[in-house]
């Protein structure tokens, strides 16, 4: 069995007359968190769009366990940019929407879910509405939403984007204690150097549009990273942005 | 916050809320009272609030017969409006060339002016319930229809998105989330057309009818009665407010979540 549970290998797309994607190659190994880092518009989140199905590369392969992702495929949990929760469901059944959708009964999805809600720190807010959480609460919410669905791979679309710089470095802390206790397989997309270097194992770097991989880092450090004062990690994160603001170098 | 406190917020916070309209309604009567009483003004050109109100007390019974009829042709005309107006909401969100079709149509039944198009209906329909049915339709339809079509359209895109990578069928999409989406603007529709429909109905009885306000305030108009014809439109008003706090209550009870987005933790 390959070690390798998604590769994308020279991906093209473009949209009319814009080239969106010039040529996207990475792979994302079992259990590692990798990271797509790029300007804004670059086609990040094209990759995903790719990935979940929502439109289809003009060129290029896709494969997940070396087989071609299949048309019907389901297996990617999609966490969107911001946190898309309904407003009109409590939290609870926020959480169970992608069993619901699976076909698992209200009643059972729920058991499966409540268990969790400690886990992700919002116990005795099952009943609540979004509309009475928090924005980090949210967003955890939002994950628990996304691993519950037990798909082989988490697709997380700037997930932090949208919060205050403060909530936004605690919920950063927050998912690499939650990524070190559970090993998911994760593509993220992200424009935040350092929320990249804090919880990646690899990185891919694109260049503005039409993206390439403009360089690939890989970050052999231990998990969870604290941020702030490790040499190591600042010397990467350096460089990561001496990448993104020089293209030509 | 002590318990002893707490009606008295309550109080305060009704009177806070229901205060001023009164007052406004208040001050209008007054102003109009006293404007008769002191310039002398004919009974039957314009009568006092006190006597509409004497008036409509002495025809009480008569008032509640064609209320009823009035009531009667909102209920069924607003009931099959919203019908058809969901039914072709739903055609026109899964077909858009539909959309295209339809959508001039429904505009020029919008330009149609009621004076003209009553007397016709009650013509081709007769003076039941029918023709009643017909106009309150024909005037709340479109309003309702464009409501739903913009609802649904209000979807979060990220949560359509969300739904479509769980694997989620496009009714499947349409049921758990452009269907809850569109809440809110059908019930700011719903509040528009109700006001609509008394009109409606009213309007069809005056083409003619058998009974209803309509037909009352015509028959009163004949017989110089301004005090009832004023009095039918009193009742016709508070018709109109009462099915106007309905649909507010309604939607208080149907969307316990648009009410907490200032109440954060």
């Amino acid at each position: 069995m390959s070690p390798l549970r998604l590769e994308l290998v020279n991906l093209r797309k473009r949209f009319g007359a814009t080239e969106v994607l010039d040529d996207i190659s990475l792979t994302v190994p079992r259990g590692e968190f990798v990271s797509i880092l790029g300007p804004s518009g670059a086609g990040k989140s094209t990759i995903l769009q790719l990935l979940t199905g929502a439109t289809a590369p003009d060129a290029g392969e896709m494969l997940m366990d070396g087989q071609p992702l299949a048309r019907d495929r389901h297996c990617f949990a999609f966490m969107p940019q911001g946190d898309a929760l309904m407003p009109w469901r409590r939290m609870l059944d926020n959480a169970t929407l992608g069993l619901e959708v699976q076909g698992v009964g209200r009643k059972a999805a729920r058991a499966r879910v409540a268990p969790l809600f400690a886990e992700f720190g919002l116990a005795g807010f099952e009943h609540h509405y979004p509309a009475q959480l928090s924005g980090g609460m949210r967003q955890r919410a939002a994950l628990l939403r996304t691993v519950v669905q037990q798909r082989p791979m988490l697709l997380l679309d700037e997930p932090f984007g949208a919060l205050d710089a403060l909530t936004r470095a605690q919920m950063q802390r927050w998912l690499a204690t939650m990524w070190t206790r559970h090993r998911w397989t994760v593509l993220l997309i992200t424009h935040d150097v350092r929320e990249a270097v804090l919880l990646s194992d690899r990185i891919y770097v694109l260049t503005s549009r039409p993206a390439r991989v403009a360089h690939q880092f890989h970050l052999p450090f231990e998990h969870p990273r604290q941020g702030v004062g490790s040499p190591a990690l600042g010397a990467i994160e350096a460089d990561i942005l001496q990448t993104l603001l020089n293209p030509k170098d | 916050m002590s318990d002893a406190s707490a009606p008295r917020r309550v109080l305060a916070r009704l009177l806070n809320h229901v205060g001023p309209p009164v007052a406004a309604v208040a001050a209008l009567f007054a102003g109009w009272e006293a404007y008769v009483q002191l310039s002398g003004i004919s009974a039957t050109t314009l009568p006092a609030p006190s006597r509409i109100l004497f008036q409509a007390w002495e025809q009480r019974d008569a008032l509640a017969r064609h209320s009823m009829a009035t009531v009667q042709a909102t209920a069924f005309g607003f009931a099959a409006s919203l019908s058809a107006a969901f039914l072709f909401s739903v055609l026109i969100d899964f077909f858009r060339p539909l959309r295209r079709a339809l959508f001039p149509v429904f505009i020029i039944t919008q330009t149609l002016p009621l004076v003209a198009i009553a007397p016709l209906v009650v013509l081709w329909f007769g003076f039941g319930l029918t023709p009643k049915i017909v106009l309150v339709a024909l005037v709340t339809f479109f309003p309702m229809l464009v409501a739903l079509a913009q609802g649904y359209e209000s979807t979060d895109r990220n949560i359509a998105a969300l739904l479509a990578s769980m694997g989620a069928s496009r009714g499947r999409i349409f049921v758990m989330a452009r269907l809850p989406s569109a809440l809110p603007y059908f019930f700011a529709g719903l509040r528009i057309s109700i006001t609509y429909a008394v009109v409606g109905a009213i309007f069809a009885e005056y083409a003619g009818a058998a009974r209803g306000l309509g037909i009352y305030i015509l028959n009163a108009k004949n017989n110089f009665r301004p005090d009832l014809v004023l009095a039918a439109v009193f009742v016709s008003a508070t018709l109109t407010l009462l099915l106007f706090g309905a649909t507010v209550l309604l939607q208080r009870a149907a969307m316990p979540w648009a009410r907490l987005s200032e109440r954060r933790p």
